[in-house]
């Protein structure tokens, strides 16, 4: 499968995203400059953790005017997979591919620890080789990491199954415990964790690698 | 003309910054502030030819675009002549 990982200046996960993907996955994968914009020939883009365009204003709001992200936000409408981590969460909200909004973390302060996730949904692309109600280990990194979203959106989120992992112990104040959700078709997820700091053994968990291995069963399937 | 733009919270969004503030004015004695936001202030320059109702057209796109995220923050403006 052929994945397109974007690197916005500022970008500092998307070397590790790479490094998943091609070695220990085996994936043909590109990284693609945040002024390209040429999706045609890509299964599903990662949009990387960092601080894109230095997170002036707000966390995200000026990558969202990237040349790449209005293909993004095009192969998103075709079906096409996308996954927004950190950083990349971020951008998907001000996109507004995925509902809602980050608010600084409740502590006021950048957490970098490993917390644990609960799977709420095993039936998304991104997530059908995890158990529902499995419980995952992965990194956070992150200032502005809690997640915001009226009454009305987050009923909505909850009816449409759309919350896909909730922190089992909230570390940022997050509405609902919410630390990933996908839109309504469950082919853009979006999650502040880093599953690609969790993908091989050395590095403390693997919980991660699933995550990447149940997109890529879900492109293999659909091929 | 420069415009002054105000980012500020919505009301019913927790403003965690603001509420440290608040502690901080408590503690070197300032009791009676009973609430403290904290927002955004930005200047923004435009031509002086523009007419009133040009520039307010561009600063809401301005605000409603980029300046200001809608789901949690209000913004509002006024326009000064450039001194």
């Amino acid at each position: 499968m052929k994945w397109g990982v974007i690197v916005f200046p500022g970008s500092n996960c998307d070397h590790d995203c790479y490094h998943v993907l091609k070695h220990v996955l085996h994936q043909d994968t590109h990284f693609l400059w945040h002024k390209d914009t040429d999706l045609n020939s890509f299964d599903a883009v990662i949009l990387p953790g960092g601080f894109s365009y230095g997170d002036y204003l707000r966390t995200g709001a000026m990558a969202k005017f990237s040349p790449m992200m209005q293909s993004v936000v095009a192969f998103a409408k075709k079906g096409g997979l996308v996954l927004g981590i950190c950083n990349g969460f971020q951008i998907l909200l001000e996109s507004g591919l995925l509902p809602g909004a980050m608010l600084r973390n409740s502590s006021l302060k950048f957490i970098c620890e490993s917390v644990n996730l609960r799977v709420e949904n095993s039936k998304n692309p991104f997530t059908q080789y995890y158990q529902k109600s499995e419980e995952l280990s992965m990194p956070i990194a992150h200032r502005e990491g809690n997640y915001f979203i009226d009454q009305e959106g987050l009923k909505k989120l909850k009816d449409n199954n759309q919350i896909i992992f909730r922190y089992v112990k909230n570390p940022n104040g997050s509405e609902d415990n919410i630390a990933g959700i996908s839109n309504e078709k469950g082919n853009v997820l979006g999650l502040m964790p880093h599953p690609e700091r969790a993908s091989e053994s050395l590095l403390g968990s693997q919980d991660g690698r699933r995550l990447f291995e149940s997109a890529i069963h879900a492109l293999e399937s659909n091929r | 003309m420069i415009a002054r733009v105000y980012i500020t919270l919505k009301e019913g969004v927790l403003d965690p910054q603001g509420k440290t503030v608040q502690k901080s004015l408590h503690s070197i004695g300032f009791q009676d502030v009973s609430d403290v936001r904290v927002g955004k202030y930005i200047e923004v320059t435009l031509p002086d030819s523009l007419n009133k109702a040009e520039a307010d057209k561009k600063l809401k796109q301005m605000c409603e675009k980029l300046l200001a995220n809608t789901i949690i923050e209000n913004y509002s403006f006024n326009i000064v002549a450039k001194t």
